[in-house]
């Protein structure tokens, strides 16, 4: 290896890097590419980080790529530049993403180092002398790495000091010896990556997608969560039960999603704003409780974290193959607000504009995610796409008699939540009058129909004051991408190099197709990217009259990076 | 408060004769009564099924979640959790709660959480049109047991007493007074409450003559021990209909409840605010 090559390298890839690091499920590989990812982030870069993870506890291959850059990025890329394997495997599977200037930092006691650039540590015999835990080999490794790489022990410390607690000072000696061992036995060029110059920009919280979800439904004013796990929204449930005692919520994980439904539907009648969380096998068990909460129109907000389906499928792998069942699973007709959010900034914007527009609305109101953006890790940047603020619903004055169901020019009724002396509060799964008692008059059956729809007219107009559709483009382009939910990161970065337009779909119902078409001035020739075998949004899109020249679909469980959708795009541009 | 206030002009629809009649009748004026000891009505949540039981929630004047089949624990737990201020009384049936939504009661008297659920116990769906539930006997003949159904009966009351509920009682509907006392007792009663009513289907399942001669009111009975409740619980299992059948209060002890362990005081938005800043500062 020689300095040119480094030189060529960095130029190439335009102030970026990636780290690979992979070990055996149960070696803490999310963990170490969060450490990795707070000591870059320090550094002043911008951090995405997939984590990609089989459907086991112990054993299995894991690993987590951190992928930095100057800019705001939310995607990560095939190719490498350094690789930290814990065992022989992760060398085996990633070998290809290695480019000539990469280099290896490696267990020596594990991994064979023959033929490999790079740097090995003695984890064993370290932690052996330590007395530390089998575990603590990633923090011993993330000593040899910064070291490796040109980050000062100071930044490896803090990470350390402020995100492991526990047993701090056996990992920060093990930590240490990596670092010193790697200094003594590394023949690296030096600091590669600090070779890109110091960035100053202040360190960012790191963030998961479904945190992102959590914090902006508690900004908004969120009051209970229930969820029953199922991967990947289980990590969402994990942190609002964290979170519960903060922020004075209820977080109640009980015995199935038809209870986790029902559950949001009585904080509903209580006057709590509820979400649920779940994949799509556990929505499938709240689909009775969706259609009450059209008829009854009780406000919920539904995080619906996609995975590979049908069935249980690839329990730990991204799709998007649920948008058609989202747009219109529940029996009978009632409208519905759906968003799905590009990045952790959208995400933590959108959910409370979810919530809020739920209890508006008096409607299901669903945060569409994959695993992909729910259990990708990315530099928050609080704000970006907006502040959630707590709204209020429209509540009754007190006047005369209380109606649930009383019809309104918008359709939406006003609430009231007992205890209401003199007053009784009816809510009510069959088709019922404005007091919310059964009927099964025709003309009251009409009415109340027309109510709920209206209320989705209202929902409409109002999202007409919303980025419902995202444009992004350097320069107008004739040839656009459409894309929707996490796909918008890796869109927006392969169009700016080939000098695209990316329209992202943010808001899947009410459909936005006025801003749509608005976006698609000047656009000839529209291209689908989207991770499901069918073209969900192209089909969708299609149905308002819009051709889509060509669809780009991945369906194989795991995410685009920049050089497999730029590598698709050649094709279909070719 | 005069019972009848709790009256609401909708029409009843139920058979002449029912005995979803008593229930309603003993409700309204257990209700009314509480309403003079400092529980006001207006701090009662009712929450039905679906089934010919569930209509009772048209009939009362009183705040109701009218839910889904199977489904009215997961609404009143929430209920009951986000204001444990307000009693809140499920009315079920037995093909509602015991099979629909079995899951559902076995986890309400495994968290005894402080809710009641009336079980309008018929042995059949009677809604639609009588086939046999998880109470009828073995060789029940109905509409989708033609030839007679092969399943042996669950006891609902020794469900309950497996899984953890801390109030359980027997009632009939043709003894409106004991379903007054034993409704009144169960809505009092701090945890899970279950309260059985052998309730008569005059259409599907007239059970009045034979339950008039089989039913008596257990007396002097040591309601805290679980070891008698199981005893008198298990000498009529739903199956045959040759045994004394007793009614009354079985058990009833006092145990940690589900809903005493929530806090639902939200910080203001500003401190909230401080909150979130907090947080964030530990993902950096």
């Amino acid at each position: 290896m020689t300095d040119d090559r480094t030189e060529k390298d960095i130029t190439d890839t335009m102030g970026e890097f990636s780290v690979l690091i992979g070990g055996i499920a149960g070696d803490g590989i999310n963990e170490a590419g969060l450490s990795v990812s707070r000591m870059l982030s320090r550094l002043g870069y911008c951090i995405y980080m997939y984590y990609d993870y089989p459907s086991l506890i112990r054993g299995g291959h894991n690993y987590s790529l951190v992928r930095a850059s100057r800019k705001s990025i939310a995607a990560h890329s095939d190719r490498i530049d350094v690789m930290i394997a814990l065992n022989q495997e992760t060398v085996e599977k990633h070998r290809g993403r290695l480019k000539e200037t990469s280099f290896v930092i490696y267990d020596a006691d594990k991994v064979d180092g023959a033929g490999l650039t790079g740097c090995g540590i003695a984890v064993s015999g370290i932690l052996e002398e330590a007395g530390a835990l089998p575990v603590m080999k990633n923090t011993c490794i993330l000593g040899g790495f910064a070291r490796a790489v040109g980050i000062d022990w100071s930044v490896l410390e803090e990470v350390l000091r402020k995100h492991i607690p526990k047993r701090l000072e056996q990992n920060l000696l093990v930590a240490r010896r990596g670092y010193d061992q790697a200094d003594s036995f590394c023949t690296l060029p030096k600091n590669p990556i600090l070779a890109q110059g110091r960035l100053h920009s202040p360190a960012s919280p790191i963030l998961s997608g479904n945190q992102a979800i959590g914090l902006g439904l508690i900004k908004a004013g969120l009051g209970a969560y229930v969820a029953y796990p199922m991967t990947p929204s289980s990590s969402l449930l994990d942190f609002m039960a964290r979170q519960a005692g903060r922020f004075g919520l209820a977080v109640i994980h009980p015995e199935n999603e038809i209870a986790v439904m029902l559950m949001a539907e009585g904080f509903a009648y209580a006057g709590v704003k509820a979400a649920v969380g779940t994949s799509g096998g556990g929505f499938c068990l709240m689909a009775e409780g969706l259609s009450l909460s059209g008829m009854a129109e009780l406000p919920v907000v539904v995080v619906m974290a996609q995975r590979a389906g049908p069935s249980t499928g690839l329990p730990t792998y991204t799709a998007q193959s649920d948008l058609n069942f989202i747009a219109s699973a529940g029996q009978g007709e009632f409208p519905r607000f759906v968003v799905a959010p590009g990045d952790a900034a959208q995400a933590y914007y959108w959910s409370g504009v979810a919530l809020n527009l739920a209890w508006r609305y008096q409607v299901p109101s669903f945060i569409l995610t994959d695993k992909t953006l729910s259990e990708s890790q990315y530099s928050f940047e609080r704000g970006a796409a907006g502040e959630p603020v707590e709204a209020s619903p429209l509540l009754w004055d007190g006047s005369g008699e209380f109606m649930r169901y009383r019809y309104t020019e918008s359709g939406v009724s006003p609430l009231a939540f007992p205890p209401v002396k003199g007053q009784a509060v009816k809510t009510d799964s069959y088709m019922h009058d404005e007091k919310g008692i059964t009927t099964e008059d025709a003309s009251i059956t009409r009415q109340m129909a027309d109510k709920r729809l209206q209320k989705g007219r209202s929902l409409a107009a109002e999202l007409e004051g919303y980025e419902t559709v995202q444009t992004s483009s350097l320069h107008p382009s004739r040839t656009a991408l459409l894309c929707w939910g996490s796909n918008q990161g890796v869109c927006r970065e392969a169009g700016e190099r080939l000098g695209l337009s990316v329209i992202s779909v943010l808001v899947l119902q009410p459909f936005p197709e006025r801003r749509l078409k608005e976006a698609l001035d000047g656009v000839d020739r529209l291209i689908a990217v989207e991770c499901n075998a069918t073209g969900q949004l192209a089909s969708l899109v299609e149905s308002f009259g819009i051709p889509v020249s060509d669809r780009i679909l991945k369906y194989d469980g795991r995410p685009f990076s920049i050089e497999g959708l730029l590598s698709e795009l050649g094709r279909v541009l070719a | 408060m005069n019972p009848k206030e709790l009256s609401t002009t909708a029409k009843n629809t139920w058979c002449p004769g029912c005995g979803n009649f008593s229930i309603l009748n003993a409700v309204r004026s257990v209700l009314a009564d509480l309403d003079g000891e400092g529980y006001p009505v207006e701090k009662t949540v009712l929450v039905s099924g679906i089934g010919c039981h569930a209509k009772i929630a048209d009939y009362l004047n009183v705040n109701s979640f009218y839910s889904i089949h199977g489904r009215t624990i997961p609404v009143a737990t929430a209920i009951k959790v986000a204001n444990p201020d307000i009693n809140v009384i499920c009315f079920s049936g037995d093909g509602d709660s015991l099979a629909e939504g079995l899951d559902h009661l076995i986890f309400a008297a495994k968290r005894n959480i402080d809710i009641t659920l009336v079980l309008h116990d018929n042995r059949v769906y009677s809604l639609t049109t009588g086939q046999y539930t998880p109470t009828s006997p073995t060789g029940f003949k109905g509409r989708s047991t033609p030839d007679g159904s092969v399943e042996h009966p669950i006891n609902p009351v020794e469900l309950m007493l497996d899984a953890g509920a801390t109030y359980i009682a027997r009632g009939y509907s043709h003894g409106i007074e004991q379903l007054q006392m034993l409704i009144r007792d169960a809505v009092l009663h701090r945890g899970f409450s279950f309260l059985d009513v052998l309730q008569v289907c005059v259409s599907y399942n007239n059970l009045y003559e034979s339950y008039n001669k089989w039913t008596y009111t257990v007396k002097g009975n040591d309601t805290a021990s679980q070891q008698e409740a199981r005893r008198i619980i298990s000498s009529w299992n739903y199956d045959r209909s040759d045994v004394p059948i007793p009614l009354g209060c079985f058990y009833r002890v006092d145990s940690p409840r589900f809903d005493q362990h929530f806090s639902l005081v939200r910080p203001d938005v500003a401190e909230r605010e401080r909150r979130i800043d907090d947080l964030l500062e530990n993902f950096i």
